[in-house]
This record gives C-alpha cells, structure tokens and sequence, in this order.
C-alpha cells in the first residue's frame, strides 16, 4: 500500500512565541522571541525557558476536571485556539465519533502533577487528595484527555519517543487512515515545563546558561520549552496544505547523543523523500531539529550542507519557542505550514556566527519567497528520527 | 475495517510464567504454574557492564523481543517494531519526583535519560544495530490492543514484518497508589503478511464500534499470576494463542470501541 497524501483542514500551535498561528506569524516576522529567564518552580536553574504565560491561574472547564494539571491545560489552550476545536468537532460530526482517531506525542505528558504530588504528600506518605486522579499520572493522560474533550471515541494513542514523539505522530495517523481504520485524525502534541526536564537537561550539562544560539559556533546548549500544537488529517478535502511523506528511523547509536555522521537522520530523510516522490532540490524550506547542543547542530549542519543544494533554505526556530521536547515535531510542522502559507521562510534567531559545518542553506534572516515544500526534521533521545514533509495548499 | 497479519513468533515472560513455553503449558493446563517466582531475566544484548543496571523495563522488553524473533527465525536488525507500555518505567518515575521533591540538583542523568518511554525501545535498536524505525506508545487500560492494531497496521501497509514488544512493571513508592501495577510482564510477538507466511498462525484484527466495551475474560490457572500488572488485559489474547485450535476474542481498544481478534 503506497502512501497517499492527506489534507491538513485545520492546525493550531500555541508556545512562548505566541498563541495561535497570526500571532506566531507576527513573532516569526519581527524576530520577536519567546525566551525569557528561568523563573519555574522553587529553585530554577540558570538558563531560559519559553514558558507560556497564564497557565497556573486557568483550570480547566468543571467537566474536564479530572483531566486538570498544566499539561492538559496547556492542551487545552491549544484545542481552544485558531478555532481548532470548532474543525474538530465538525469531522467529528461529519465521520462519527469513532472514524476519527487521536494520535498525541509527548515526552513527559503530565509528570508535573506527579512531582508536585511528591513535594506535597501527607505525614502518611500518600498523595494530597487533590490529585489523586490517576489518569493524570500516567503517559496516555493527554491523549486520553483530548479524545474525552472532542467526544472523540476511536482509537487513542499516546507516542512518546522523547523529542520525535509528535513528528511521529503524523505517520502513525497517516497509516491509520491508509489502512482504513480511521477516517480523519486529530494528531498533535503537548509537553510543560516540570522538574524532571529542567534538572534532567541540566545534569546532562546540555542547558545553556543564555538564550539558546541554534548553529552559531559560540552556542552553549539548550532552552527548554512548552507548547501545544494539532492538526486535522483528511483523506479528502477541498483546501488545507498537503501531508506527502513522512520517513522514520533511528539511529542504533547511543541513548541521548545522535550518531556521529546523522546515519539514522539521513535513512528518515531518503524515506521521507521518496515517500514524497520530491528531490533534494525540491525543498524550498527546512525547519530543523537546531536544539543548539553542539552535538545535535554539528551533525544536522553537516547533513544539510552535504544533500541540499544552496537554494534550499533552512533554519531553526528554537529561538522563538526554546526546545519543547515531545511538543517540537507538531510545533515545528506548524511553523512550516505557516512558511509555506505565508511565504515566510523563518530565519534562525541569536545565530551570529555559523558554525564552520553549515553550508550556505542555514539562514539567520527571514526569507521572503516562494515556496512549495517543506521538510521538518526532528530527532530524540534512544535515537529516534523523524522526517516529515508538508506541501502547499494549491 | 479488517486487517489480516501472520504471527511468526510468540514470546512471554512474567515472574511466575518465565517464558512462552511455561506460560502455554500453565493456560492449557499441562503443568501447574512454578511454585517460586524466576529472578528478572537479563538482557543479553547488552555490554556486561549495562547488564545488572539496566532498569527493569528494559530487561523484560529486550527478554521477550529477542525470544519472538528466535522463533520467528527473523534477524531483529531487519525489524521495525513497536514497543507499548502502560506506565512505562514506574521505578524511574518515582525516583524523579522523589528526587526533585528533596535534592533536584542530584538527579542522576543515566537515570532521566533511561526515564523516556522510548528507553527500552532505544536499548534494544542500539543492542540489536538495527536502524528500521520504532515507536513507543501507551493508551493506558488499552495499551496492549492499540499496540497490536499500530503493529498489524504497519506489516499490511509496509508489507513487512514487524516487531510487537508490550511490557510494564512494579510500581514503586507513592506512585504506586495511582499507577497500580506489580511484577514484571512481557510479551511479544513478530507479526509479518500474511501472503510471506509459511504455514503460520493468524489473525483477523477488526475494530467495532460499541456501546460498552465487554473484553473477553481471562480464564486460565496463568491469570491470577499476572491479574495485578497493569499489562494484564494481554493475557485472554495469550491464552488464544495457547490453544491449537481457531479462537475468537475481544480486547478493549477504548471505552466504546472493541477489538475482534481471530486467531487462525
């Protein structure tokens, strides 16, 4: 069964750069980043974080109270967004409830509720009595939440493969609907800031102490961030840009540094391309993984400049958003529909000097122009790497 | 909508039910189940050194993955697999909030690397080499059907065998009051297509749209053994497979949307 291209009828992202997608076009447009200084939780570490204002202070509708804790509000904020759940609701009413299947990434879903548990458990040891819910302190807690808030009753996945999880989502989707067990399918991905990634970065000494640098010789590391994003899979519409392919791998290396010359990410990209049927010289716009460890941009520099010709442009947006982890797939696919929607090709914000790897490909001012294709790559701890390739609407 | 995949390969483990041989005989009935509980199995494709630190998750998962290929007689490197977990390493979950509650500058980074769902998955295509793509998903009471339908989803639009690895175990600490689970469980299977097969077993995957889902009961002496593991809804699909003979059954893949299994 060969891959067939699906219409994206609706898709939405809300992250530090903004809620929704004219306000991430307007931060995109005046360079304007979402950054700010670490200020989450008792004792924040020295870096910056793209933290999403307001989320402590909305609690989700009564109905969805079981679901609450700062992951699903922040979903929450997302599906509310652009109108996204309007979209929803209407294939939901257009398919039946159960021929449109939700498939969410995320890395650490909403272990922040289980932490704050742990700093608040009683003289017994037991948890505090607001929440004791356990849906809220397992993975499938946003995917679960989501199907439940669009009275959704198909299938319900929770991927989580750290940093690809919501890039992966989009093929899993794809075959879903491919084999006919779904008919549209609402994919998308959520991670929020909590103890486990900030500290856990940190003590892989990956955390830059400044706003993240993506490419630029002198970059110290990671920002960390939070966002949510989904898009609407059809088989058939009227409008909506195009997903053509999709290419996953990994790379059989190591569990959180990628393989020295990107094997794995360069089998994705050859898998996604031609599920595509596109060339290299296809490509108007890659939006790429560009975390600013110095590992992650000295291999993807390298693969770029090796197998693009130098009219494709490619940058990382890291700089507006910080790195959202298992959110960066759907993010950055959102940020490369709106490229294609707008023909805005982003350019890569704090990047000053580009690392002697990259080729000239790799942009640190915005582009206006044409554009038809864009790929987004994504790559995860335990190696795992995701291609996915988006065409404009036409 | 019907999907039809061959099983090459069958593989199970639980502390009481140490391999698919064990654990058929115990749900026939052939032999009672083992009076002591087998130590954790260890993952042999790792580097000694990985061997007695690897977390549980990563044991049970790569035990069960590489004795599914054996008896598929599959090379793992060739695979694409999909690898499910209810909870994932509860173990590792409760010593991040234990940690981070007291001392979050000491967070061990072996320990939060190994903390994504995705680590036994990692663990295994880096021990095995193989570069085919995996995932790692979790649909919490219906983790194991939505594994089995995105494994048989991919070997019928791939047109390639695929590795299917569904594990969770011992949750630990405070955690354990809302992510119940104890002992460790592992299952895996190598689904392939059915017209590649060689005189295998098969199966009819069909979703149904219901009312309320009912899933088929457990029903052999091997279900009190795993009752309290959050993989257990497994265990009906396993004691199909023990019989020789064509078995029907239903998983929950939600609360209103039922799985019909036929095994061939």
């Amino acid at each position: 069964m060969q891959t067939r291209p699906l219409r994206i009828t609706a898709y939405t992202l809300c992250s530090a750069a903004g809620d929704g997608r004219a306000a991430t076009l307007a931060a995109l447009r005046e360079r304007r980043t979402g950054l700010t200084r670490n200020d989450f939780g008792a004792s924040p570490i020295s870096t910056w974080i793209g933290r999403v204002a307001g989320l402590e202070t909305q609690p989700l509708p009564a109905e969805f109270a079981n679901w609450d804790c700062r992951n699903n509000r922040l979903a929450w904020r997302g599906l509310t967004t652009d109108r996204f759940i309007d979209a929803a609701r209407a294939a939901r009413d257009r398919y039946g409830a159960h021929r449109v299947a939700v498939v969410m990434g995320t890395s650490t879903s909403s272990i922040g509720a289980s932490e704050e548990a742990y700093a608040r458990l009683d003289a017994d040891g037991r948890y505090p009595a607001d929440l004791r819910r356990p849906i809220i302190h397992t993975p499938h807690s946003l995917g679960d939440f989501v199907q439940y808030a669009l009275g959704l009753t198909g299938l319900s996945v929770t991927v989580a493969t750290a940093c690809s999880s919501s890039a992966k989502v989009f093929a899993q989707a794809e075959r879903l609907i491919r084999t006919g067990l779904a008919d549209a399918a609402v994919v998308g991905g959520v991670d929020s800031l909590c103890g486990s990634v900030l500290f856990g970065f940190n003590s892989l000494e990956l955390v830059s102490p400044e706003p993240c640098r993506p490419f630029d010789v002198e970059r110290r590391g990671i920002n960390l961030g939070e966002a949510a994003g989904f898009a609407l899979l059809e088989k058939q519409a009227p409008r909506g840009e195009w997903l053509l392919g999709y290419g996953e791998s990994n790379d059989a290396h190591h569990m959180s540094t990628p393989h020295p010359e990107g094997v794995g990410a360069r089998l994705a990209l050859s898998d996604a391309l031609a599920r595509a049927g596109l060339q290299p010289a296809d490509i108007d716009y890659i939006n790429l993984h560009g975390t600013a460890s110095q590992k992650n941009d000295e291999v993807e520099a390298k693969l770029v400049a090796d197998l693009f010709p130098a009219t494709t442009c490619a940058s990382s947006t890291k700089g507006w958003t910080g790195h959202t982890l298992g959110a960066a797939g759907i993010v950055e696919a959102a940020i490369s529909l709106i490229a294609l929607e707008h023909q805005l090709l982003p350019g890569t914000l704090n990047l000053r000097v580009p690392d002697l790897a990259c080729g000239p490909q790799i942009q640190r001012d915005n582009v206006q122009r044409e554009a038809s294709h864009a790929l987004s790559f994504s790559f995860g701890f335990g190696g795992s790497n995701c291609v996915l390739v988006f065409g404009r609407d036409r | 909508m019907t999907l039809r995949v061959a099983i090459e390969g069958v593989s199970f483990w639980a502390s009481r039910l140490p391999g698919w041989e064990t654990a058929r005989a115990v749900i026939t009935g052939e032999q009672p189940p083992p009076e002591a509980a087998s130590t954790r199995p260890s993952p042999t494709l790792l580097a000694p050194t990985e061997r007695r630190r690897a977390p549980d998750t990563v044991a049970v998962a790569l035990e069960v993955a590489a004795r599914a290929c054996e008896a598929a007689g599959r090379k793992p490197s060739d695979l694409p697999s999909v690898f499910a977990s209810t909870h994932g390493d509860l173990a590792i979950s409760d010593y991040m909030c234990s940690t981070l509650a007291t001392t979050p500058a000491l967070i061990s980074p072996i320990k939060f690397h190994n903390s994504v769902h995705n680590a036994a998955a990692g663990y295994w295509s880096i021990g095995t080499g193989s570069l085919a793509p995996y995932t790692a998903i979790s649909s919490y009471l219906y983790t194991f059907a939505e594994g089995l339908v995105e494994g048989a989803t991919q070997v019928v639009c791939e047109q390639r065998p695929v590795l299917y690895v569904a594990f969770d175990i011992e949750a630990k600490g405070a955690l354990a009051t809302m992510a119940s689970s104890r002992g460790l469980l592992g299952a895996a299977l190598v689904l392939a297509p059915v017209s590649q097969a060689r005189q295998h077993r098969s199966l009819m995957l069909t979703t149904e749209s219901v009312g309320e889902c009912h899933p088929t009961p457990a029903r052999s002496a091997a279900a009190p053994l795993v009752a309290d593991n959050a993989l257990a809804p497994c265990l009906p699909f396993f004691e199909a497979l023990a019989s020789s003979q064509p078995r029907t059954l239903s998983l929950a893949l939600g609360r209103q949307m039922a799985l019909n299994v036929q095994v061939n």
